[in-house]
């Protein structure tokens, strides 16, 4: 964790309800894909959790969803404008070298955090194929930057209207063309995963709470898993599928 | 001689602290989190994580609510059992904190709190037992020790008789008379009272019409309840004459300053640390200036 000033270079809406932010700063704090980082907005008491989707040395990028309060003012931040940051917070996607052939499955404000972990995946050499899931086609963003890492995108949208009609686990490519999965996405989603991919695939399954610090302080983003609990905010977001207990 | 009298120190039930500034508990966890970004034997101390018998999970998440200028939590006390905090906890905490530190004790029955403070009582590192008879997010016990003038001395007495240690007691404001409390505990021989735990409160979520928070109900904290702790350690401080320790809403040098002349002889500070993870710190180091601003020369002078 590092406590760090940011400044914005880029704020601008690029789908339905979903803005990209780029940060200008120390980029270094982060130090795995599917992290997250913690800004201070004015006026709310809470710092408010976001994945980074993209860093550098000299820039973080964020894409977030319009959700409530806190991100509606995100939106009306100009470029110029100074942000208290806490960055390189959570374990992220940890092992790159869990297989050899991942398949990557984002669901709407999950797609982000994988970005990152697709850009590593493919400077490692690897082939990435990637899934990725919509309401519709006013809510598509990324599309475009998975295809430049050279990933193979498949699309899913709950209306049709881009990609593969339904949902996610309707667009996933056959097994045994994959050996192991990342993925981030809202909890229906990532159940229905659990279910639908073979069983003895290894996967890393990245996890949404509300939280209270976002570093491990206040318990307040516990989950049971297996054999204990687990922060999600200091020991995840990203947990084990293996470790997972599924909550009614 | 005033020249290199430390300004910031203070006495708290006979340690001496080199200022009175201490992370309440359950906002710094066991200190690592914040020996990550800071040295954090700069505190005058720290209470650690609410510590039961028993290892508890605490409450199912969603366990926090944001609310203007503060925010709602329903832990219920998750940690991992006294007997893990002594083996795993307290050993590693050594290694990055080596002052006296505040070991906070909660319970369901006058036996848990007995049991799991004559463990800690053996502890060297613990300097204060802070008694917590106060917590509103777990059923069936804490606050309802807390609520009671009669049952808050029965644990005072019985946790008083297992210890050599300073106690603290830690109090609820979710109550009617917080003085008539205070007195009781003073009477059954606490050597310092701690206020104020949260305020109870709850919201809803407009979307799904259902309360936001899994417990339905959790504790207010943050600068929206500074006024009430302020106005309760105040009467609290008139009441009794063992210390008190006063918390709720601090956030800024200027608030411990208001909490001690309100009557605190070291203030604890919550939520803020979940907010800054160097609030402690910033504050400890924004004393001088602010002590100067009001012409006070040391803390001790403030509480007479």
């Amino acid at each position: 964790m590092k406590q760090s000033v940011f400044v914005i270079k880029e704020n601008r809406r690029i789908a339905e309800g979903i803005w990209k932010m780029v940060l200008a700063g120390d980029g270094t704090a982060v130090t795995a894909p599917g992290q997250f980082i913690d800004i201070k907005l004015d006026g709310r008491f809470l710092r408010r959790p976001i994945s980074v989707h993209d860093a550098d040395e000299g820039s973080i990028t964020i894409i977030y969803k319009v959700l409530g309060h806190g991100t509606d003012d995100m939106t009306r931040y100009k470029p110029g404008k100074q942000l208290d940051v806490l960055a390189g917070l959570g374990n992220g996607f940890w092992d790159p070298g869990y297989g050899a052939r991942p398949l990557l499955i984002g669901g709407g404000v999950g797609i982000p955090p994988l970005y990152l972990l697709a850009k590593q995946l493919r400077a490692a050499g690897m082939p990435v194929q990637v899934v990725l899931g919509f309401n519709s086609k006013a809510d598509v963003f990324c599309v475009e930057e998975f295809e430049a890492l050279g990933c193979d995108v498949r699309m899913a949208s709950a209306d049709g209207s881009a990609g593969v009609k339904g949902f996610v686990t309707d667009a996933l490519p056959s097994p045994g063309t994959y050996d192991c999965f990342f993925t981030c996405g809202p909890l229906p989603m990532l159940k229905a995963l659990d279910a639908a991919i073979p069983a003895g695939v290894p996967g890393q399954l990245s996890f949404e709470e509300r939280m209270g610090c976002g570093f491990g302080a206040c318990m307040g983003c516990t989950v049971p898993v297996k054999g204990g609990y687990k922060r999600i905010c200091k020991d995840g977001p990203v947990l084990d599928r293996e470790e997972i207990v599924w909550q009614a | 001689m005033a020249s290199v009298e430390n300004r910031l120190a203070i006495n708290l039930c006979g340690i001496e602290l080199d200022n009175a500034v201490i992370p309440a508990s359950g906002t710094f966890g066991y200190g690592r989190e914040f020996a990550e970004v800071y040295d954090i034997n700069i505190l005058g101390t720290f209470s650690f994580k609410g510590t039961t018998k028993e290892p508890r999970l605490g409450n199912p998440t969603p366990r926090i609510a944001e609310t203007p200028c503060g925010m709602l939590n329903a832990v219920g006390l998750q940690n991992p059992g006294v007997d893990k905090v002594i083996a795993e906890e307290l050993p590693a905490m050594a290694k990055f904190f080596h002052k006296p530190v505040m070991a906070n004790v909660s319970g369901f029955s006058v036996e848990d709190y007995v049991y799991t403070c004559e463990k800690l009582d053996k502890e060297t590192q613990v300097g204060w037992l802070e008694v917590n008879i106060s917590c509103p997010n777990v059923h069936g016990g804490g606050m309802s020790f807390g609520t009671d003038p009669e049952a808050a001395a029965e644990v005072t007495c019985a946790v008083k008789a297992v210890t050599t240690k300073p106690v603290i007691v830690k109090l609820s404001p979710n109550v009617t008379d917080i003085v008539e409390i205070a007195k009781a505990c003073e009477a059954a021989g606490a050597d310092g009272i701690s206020l104020i735990n949260t305020l109870l409160g709850m919201r809803i979520d407009l979307k799904t019409r259902k309360p936001i928070l899994a417990n339905t109900t959790g504790g207010l904290s943050g600068p929206a309840v500074f006024p009430v702790a302020l106005r309760m350690v105040y009467q609290v401080a008139q009441a009794v004459s063992v210390p008190v320790v006063g918390m709720g809403g601090v956030t800024t040098a200027e608030d411990v300053l208001e909490m001690m002349m309100a009557g605190a002889t070291a203030v604890e500070v919550g939520a803020a640390n979940l907010v800054d993870p160097l609030a402690c710190k910033r504050i400890i180091e924004a004393l001088p200036a602010a002590m100067d601003k009001y012409g006070i020369k040391t803390l001790k002078e403030l509480k007479g």
